[in-house]
């Protein structure tokens, strides 16, 4: 990357959006990396932390408060222990070392899986049981099992779901102690925004480290916005 | 439900672009230090090298000591890093196959325009650091057990002083990376130990000046390691050799000699004059 000067701020700002205007091919490759093992740590976490918080909202099971104030607890999970546990584990010399993930995104997309989905399944746990007192006599006069609650419920919360979502989404793209560890921060392999920024920080270009930071938050925003108009559309076609 | 139809498909679609993993088809991995990444010499050397034999090399610059680890677990196919004696326990030890050494350069003081301790000049890196605990001037530590910490602490052990008694007071650990060390001291106005090609491509150095070098002691030797096959089967055994070769051939050696920043050498090539 180039090199710049510190000076100001201001000279962060005109920097990213120089960068953005130039289309920086290294920038183009680092913010689609940094996206696409978000967006799928996200789609994953959704997929196992909706049903669990659901389940957790729903289910009188032995052990449900403890799961659930586990769930609650594990939303500050360090990203840097995290990231720790995962290496553990997909290091050569750990459990899961045949399969040679370390240093690759799918490892990055593990470890912010791992991050996340609690924070999904505690949040999404507030908004069924909300649900749940909302629409309890109608499910009950439908006789609903179980199951198909727990399907009716989400399906009709997936709007307020959709902030659990983007809660998790936030947190992934943000944190670089989880990927920094199991991704190692390899230039055109496993580089995304957070490790960038750091990499720039410790080689004290502070103002390219700046101008990235601001692209990073442009770009979450850019997905919550995404996010939202989505959900109005729909809200509004079939809502 | 029509909604069903295209949110379930948006909700996989993230697990689809996460499957190819983007490898090209031959590919290593290094564990290798900060400051051969941070002073941008990988950025130079391996597309040459990659360009000549088709071999991507991946790098993961981490201190000495975790590049060590890493490699002790299987997790790099090569490790080149800057502690000799580390490198030798390692091949010893039978992670690594045997031991090259590459490049050197040198570790200088750096430290504040004022130079409060009065070092400026000195070509004596132990009577430096004394000068600098005897005026307990705020000292930058790497405290991360990398290369660089480990010839820091060799370095206070030859002054006679226990510096890490002052930990917290003008003794500051900061453990962490050469350029965070950096940031640090620039920040709190302090001295530290850098090598240069770390010191010469940094670029926040604000109001801090190179202020001693030239002492025998400040040598800081590169080695190089192929991590053993027999102890790890999956290491890219022959990939890995093509870079210890490339790296300690003529045409290595030379793109080492090439790298400039700012006008300075950064790395002085040496593959096979000190031996090992």
């Amino acid at each position: 990357m180039p090199r710049y000067p510190l000076t100001d701020l201001t000279a962060a700002f005109a920097l990213a959006l120089d960068m953005l205007l130039r289309v920086d091919r290294d920038l183009l490759e680092i913010v689609g990396l940094s996206l696409r093992v978000s967006l799928s740590a996200v789609g994953l976490a959704a997929l196992i932390g909706l049903p669990l918080g659901a389940a957790v909202a729903l289910f009188r099971f032995p052990g449900r408060l403890a799961v659930h104030a586990l769930l609650t607890a594990f939303m500050g999970l360090p990203p840097v222990v995290v990231g720790l546990i995962v290496y553990l584990l997909l290091s050569r010399a750990g459990p899961l070392g045949v399969l040679g993930l370390l240093f690759t995104p799918a490892a990055m997309i593990i470890a912010q899986c791992l991050l996340i989905t609690p924070i999904i399944a505690a949040l999404s746990a507030q908004t069924v049981a909300d649900l749940h007192e909302e629409y309890d006599e109608q499910l009950r006069s439908l006789a609903a099992g179980p199951g198909q609650t727990l399907v009716t419920l989400l399906w009709d919360g997936r709007f307020r779901l959709l902030t659990a979502i983007l809660a998790g989404f936030g947190r992934a793209v943000a944190e670089v102690g989880a990927v920094m560890i199991v991704g190692g921060n390899i230039n055109h392999a496993t580089r995304v925004m957070t490790t960038a920024i750091a990499l720039e920080t410790s080689k004290g270009n502070l103002a390219l480290a700046l101008a990235l930071g601001i692209i990073l938050i442009a770009l979450a925003l850019g997905v919550n916005l995404a996010a939202m108009a989505i959900r109005d559309a729909t809200r509004a076609r079939y809502g | 439900m029509l909604t069903r139809r295209f949110l379930l498909p948006l909700l996989l679609l993230p697990l689809a672009l996460a499957l190819p993993a983007g490898a090209a088809e031959r590919t290593i991995t290094v564990a290798s230090t900060t400051s051969t990444e941070n002073s941008g010499l990988f950025e130079y050397l391996l597309p040459i090298f990659q360009a000549k034999t088709g071999i991507e090399v991946r790098v993961v610059a981490v201190g000495t000591g975790q590049a060590i680890k890493l490699a002790q677990n299987g997790d790099a196919d090569v490790l080149f890093v800057h502690h000799k004696p580390s490198e030798e326990k390692f091949v010893a030890e039978g992670y690594g196959v045997k031991r090259f050494d590459v490049m050197y350069n040198d570790f200088v003081i750096v430290g504040p325009k004022a130079d409060p301790a009065g070092v400026r000049g000195t070509h004596d890196a132990a009577a430096a650091l004394r000068a600098i605990a005897e005026a307990k001037a705020a000292f930058a530590s790497r405290g991360d057990d990398s290369g660089t910490h480990k010839k820091e602490q060799s370095l206070w052990q030859a002054a006679g002083i226990d510096a890490a008694a002052a930990s917290g007071q003008w003794y500051r650990e900061t453990g962490s990376g050469m350029g965070a060390t950096l940031n640090a001291a620039a920040g709190m106005g302090g001295y530290a130990l850098t090598d240069r090609a770390t010191w010469i491509s940094f670029n926040n150095k604000s109001d801090l000046d190179l202020l001693v070098e030239g002492d025998k002691r400040l040598f800081n030797q590169y080695g190089v390691v192929l991590v053993n096959p027999a102890k790890f089967p999956h290491v890219k055994a022959a990939d890995g050799q093509a870079f210890v070769d490339w790296l300690t051939a003529p045409a290595g050696q030379k793109a080492i000699a090439d790298f400039h920043v700012d006008g300075q050498q950064l790395f002085v090539p040496n593959a096979g004059k000190a031996g090992s």
